[in-house]
């Protein structure tokens, strides 16, 4: 079952945290593990289990020491622990990792994000373009036609990482950031393409534009994407984009 | 029953214990900066140790009560005063309608923090009162307290009721107050306790031991989310590529400049630059309380030593809210 999982780590990020390392580099395969780490974590907590963070191949486990510390006491009848909670933690990690069945996978969401490309809303496009010395419009099909996978949100509430963008149209950062990016920008910054979801500064690429909010706080889950998401970029009209502005009224 | 801002001073905001639960989403915890003061503030009226209350920065926030109330004031002493006297901290005390609450400049310390019996009304976002100021979200109204705001507070529980009216009947505050100096250090000059940080082995020979044995300075940039250091440069014995993964309050992170930044309260729940260290949680109220200039030593400890540490504080949080409790009730 669980044969492919001798290289997990366990790394303690300070006494209240701790990392699970469940492969190396950047893969699907990989963050499927992470995947399937972060559902059995949500669904069996262990006692004092606070929440847990999935990035592209580990897992970071916030916890709460003194929690686990007494919940060991009590469990104990003769008071004779001689465990940290560092060590009972992995422990009852370690017993989740064993549950991890490889033939199972995730379902993936498909999310499909409308944009609009270029413009005022992309002013980064016909750059992106010269410097690869194609046309516009091909960095458009080539973004859309890339199936690009949510491996982790971070840096700000909502802001996807996405991994699977086609190499020909990936772009090095703009040598001087701007010091502001309208919410929805979508961006490429190397290899990677994202969406901001507030108003930030940054030195991404922004090639276009999505109506939609990537951050809503008052619905649950508070974010469009969520990590193991399937993202497909679509080219929409300034007629379609208003019309989903509009909508949100 | 009401407050009402006077004046906003540097940064005063609605703060709790933090907002978990949605860090995977990208939201950030938030939370007082200096949590043990927070709690003992609550405990101190009678609140769970969660409710939000006021963190007041350094100087200038003025506040006038518009009812008779029961508070309390911890954390930094900045000189607060009540209708121009010195007001009691660290004790509960009953401020009348009309007195005026002023935070004149930091003595010691950098932040303060107010807690109203009831707990202020305003609406949990995510699970928590704590304002959370990039994404405008929590708190009051999502950002930092304005001139004029007007706080309400929420009904008070049996105890806080006990409480307000001992202190009615004898006009003022109680002789009693809670020991803070077990609990936080507010010197600008002092020892921090850190563990290892995962990328720790990634540093040269000369940075790991640098990092132990010179003063690291705080700069001016520094504030809820992070701060800057100063000191003697550290490097990585050979450059890699980190990929973003989780960080925590106190994690100390060094970027390719060489001068480290410490996470606080409003860190980001994901970071890209190599871990050296990670301030122990028992130490990071007392770093909540350093104002830019402070100098720390870094002082390393074992993992197993730190949890002691930790339980040893929640131990001392217990004592003192049996105590409140005892001498609320018999005092």
């Amino acid at each position: 079952m669980s044969h492919c999982f001798t290289e997990v780590i366990m790394k303690p990020l300070g006494d209240s945290a701790l990392i699970v390392q469940l492969g190396e580099g950047i893969s699907p395969s990989i963050h499927q593990k992470v995947q399937a780490l972060s559902m059995l974590l949500n669904t069996y907590p262990f006692d004092g289990f606070i929440e847990s963070v999935p990035a592209f191949n580990n897992i970071t486990i916030h916890y709460d020491p003194v929690l686990v510390h007494h919940t060991q006491l009590n469990n104990l009848a003769n008071n004779q622990s001689s465990l940290t909670s560092f060590q009972i933690v992995c422990s009852n990690i370690n017993e989740l990792i064993q549950q991890i069945d490889d033939t199972q996978k995730v379902e993936a969401r498909l999310v499909e994000i409308p944009v609009l490309y270029g413009g005022e809303y992309g002013p980064d496009l016909d750059d992106v373009a010269a410097y690869h010395k194609i046309s516009p419009e091909d960095v458009i099909r080539i973004h859309t036609q890339s199936d690009c996978l949510v491996y982790m949100l971070g840096f700000a509430p909502g802001f996807p990482f996405m991994g699977g963008m086609d190499e020909r149209i990936s772009t090095p950062r703009r040598e001087t950031p701007r010091l502001s990016i309208a919410p929805g920008s979508v961006g490429i910054a190397g290899k990677q393409t994202g969406v901001y979801p507030l108003e930030t500064p940054g030195g991404w690429q922004i090639i276009g534009r999505t109506p939609l909010d990537l951050f809503r706080p008052d619905l649950s889950p508070p974010t469009l994407l969520q990590a193991g998401d399937k993202i497909k970029f679509v080219q929409i009209s300034p007629e379609e984009y208003h019309s989903y502005k509009e909508m949100k009224r | 029953m009401t407050v009402k801002v006077l004046n906003q001073g540097l940064l005063t905001s609605i703060q709790d214990l933090g907002r978990y639960g949605s860090q995977k989403y990208g939201v950030i915890v938030s939370g007082a900066m200096d949590k043990y003061s927070l709690r003992v503030a609550n405990l101190l009226v009678g609140n769970n140790e969660n409710e939000g209350a006021l963190e007041v920065t350094l100087l200038g926030t003025s506040l006038q009560f518009e009812k008779d109330m029961l508070i309390a004031i911890t954390g930094g002493d900045l000189l607060a005063s009540i209708d121009g006297e010195k007001a009691p901290t660290w004790r509960p005390i009953l401020v009348r309608k009309g007195s005026v609450l002023q935070f004149k400049s930091p003595l010691k310390g950098c932040r303060a923090y107010v807690a109203f019996a009831g707990g202020i009304a305003v609406q949990e976002v995510m699970g928590s009162k704590s304002t959370y100021l990039r994404a405008g979200i929590g708190g009051f109204k999502g950002r930092a307290l304005q001139k004029d705001d007007v706080i309400t507070c929420s009904e008070m529980n049996e105890f806080s009721t006990l409480l307000f009216n001992k202190l009615n009947k004898r006009n003022g505050s109680f002789r009693w107050t809670v020991n803070y100096d077990v609990l936080i250090n507010l010197q600008q000059t002092q020892t921090i306790r850190v563990i290892r940080g995962t990328e720790f082995d990634r540093f040269d020979e000369k940075s790991k031991r640098t990092l132990f044995n010179e003063p690291y300075t705080l700069t001016t940039q520094a504030d809820r989310m992070g701060y800057r250091m100063e000191g003697p440069p550290l490097s990585l014995a050979k450059e890699f590529e980190l990929l973003s993964e989780g960080v925590t309050h106190g994690t100390i992170q060094v970027p390719p400049n060489g001068n480290p930044i410490i996470l606080m309260a409003d860190r980001q729940t994901t970071g890209g630059y190599p871990k050296i260290a990670q301030i122990i949680s028992a130490d990071l109220p007392s770093m909540g309380q350093l104002q830019p200039t402070a100098k720390i030593h870094f002082k390393e400890i074992s993992h197993e030593e730190a949890e002691i540490e930790l339980l040893k504080k929640e131990q001392i949080i217990n004592e003192i809210k049996t105590g409140i409790r005892f001498k609320g009730l018999y005092i």
